[in-house]
């Protein structure tokens, strides 16, 4: 018996198969238990970690030994203002957690973490020359998810509002549109506040959603987590069902002969 | 010995680590680690001199001059 109907395809991005279309943040938990709880409440098999310099004022637990096993790690390029930097940044995280996966992030402002689309695609292809499996958090813009993808991007990373912001998807049509367009996998990262938005990221085609805020710093990050989950998975149903065309006036569901009284 | 002679032998021999400098104390990456408590088998940990990585493989081998710059960093919470 198949149960097609009832659950989620699997995602396939450079060769690797997710069961869960919800890509999680770790940053900002009220702490490293709720962390873990909501990863296991989202269902999610990647999570995203920053690569700092070490404290000279001591560690507390390492990131890598409490995730375990629990999912894959992408590490982030987070704050790098140049491909230098941001090339650098990869290469030690793929040296610190033993992947050649990144979210390849190259921002143009520090307070609007807007990326900068130059060293972004400079960045893209010495990486993907490194042997990099790149995914770049980028504008929602189609021409240069489509510059990104030609210069071997594994999958495109449009954001939804700025990071953060909890605004929601801000231009859904073009989020449509660079769906509809890609060569790769289309994952809305940023700007994701609740779970009804993360669904519309799903209904609009994406192939998955990376969040991490409107979990990390909901009243309930766990019971968010799996609202997250929920959505994401309603969202990629609803796309693949394929939704009504929009009308301008009422169409009865209920037959239209046969009324009482008439 | 001239001047200048003089003042350069006067000065101790310094690196950058994480962007701020420190004597020349560490033969080696691996020492330099090991002064910081962190072991060669520590997860999640990287290392840069001069704006290469160097492999955890690589950390007892590889020596550190006076004025090279190194980078230590570990995977953190992220978005």
């Amino acid at each position: 018996m198949t149960t097609d109907h009832k659950t989620t395809d699997p995602l396939v991005i450079a060769g690797r198969s997710f069961a869960s279309r919800l890509f999680l943040g770790t940053a900002g938990y009220p702490n490293r238990q709720v962390m873990l709880d909501a990863i296991a409440a989202s269902g999610t098999e990647m999570v995203t970690a920053a690569i700092r310099r070490i404290s000279l004022a001591g560690e507390e637990e390492s990131l890598v030994d409490l995730i375990g096993d629990r999912a894959h790690f992408l590490p982030n390029t987070a704050g790098c203002q140049t491909a230098r930097d941001a090339v650098l940044t990869a290469e030690l995280a793929r040296e610190a957690l033993g992947t050649t996966w990144i979210k390849l992030e190259v921002i143009g402002d520090r307070e609007l973490l807007y990326p900068d689309v130059e060293e972004l695609l400079r960045a893209t292809e010495t990486l993907v020359a490194a042997g990099f499996t790149v995914l770049p958090y980028c504008n929602d813009d189609p021409i240069t998810c489509r510059k990104l993808a030609d210069a071997g991007a594994a999958a495109v990373m449009p954001l939804g509002a700025p990071i953060g912001s909890g605004l929601g998807i801000c231009n859904p049509h073009m989020i449509e549109t660079i769906c509809a367009r890609s060569a790769v996998p289309v994952v809305l990262d940023a700007g994701i506040g609740t779970a009804s938005e993360a669904a519309l990221a799903m209904e609009l085609g994406c192939a998955a959603v990376l969040l991490n805020t409107a979990v990390s710093k909901a009243n309930d990050p766990v019971r968010m987590a799996a609202a997250m989950r929920a959505g994401v998975e309603a969202g990629r149903l609803a796309s693949r069902a394929g939704r009504i065309a929009r009308k301008r006036h009422a169409e009865p569901s209920s037959p239209q002969l046969g009324l009482v009284g008439t | 010995m001239t001047e200048s002679t003089a003042a350069r032998v006067a000065v101790p021999e310094t690196i950058t680590v994480n962007g701020s400098a420190e004597p020349l104390a560490a033969e080696t990456i691996a020492a330099l680690l090991a002064a910081r408590n962190i072991e060669s088998g520590a997860r999640g940990i990287a290392v840069a001199l001069n704006g290469r990585v160097v492999p955890r493989t690589a950390w007892d081998r590889t020596t550190i001059a006076a004025g090279d710059a190194v980078e230590i960093v570990r995977a953190r919470p992220g978005g």
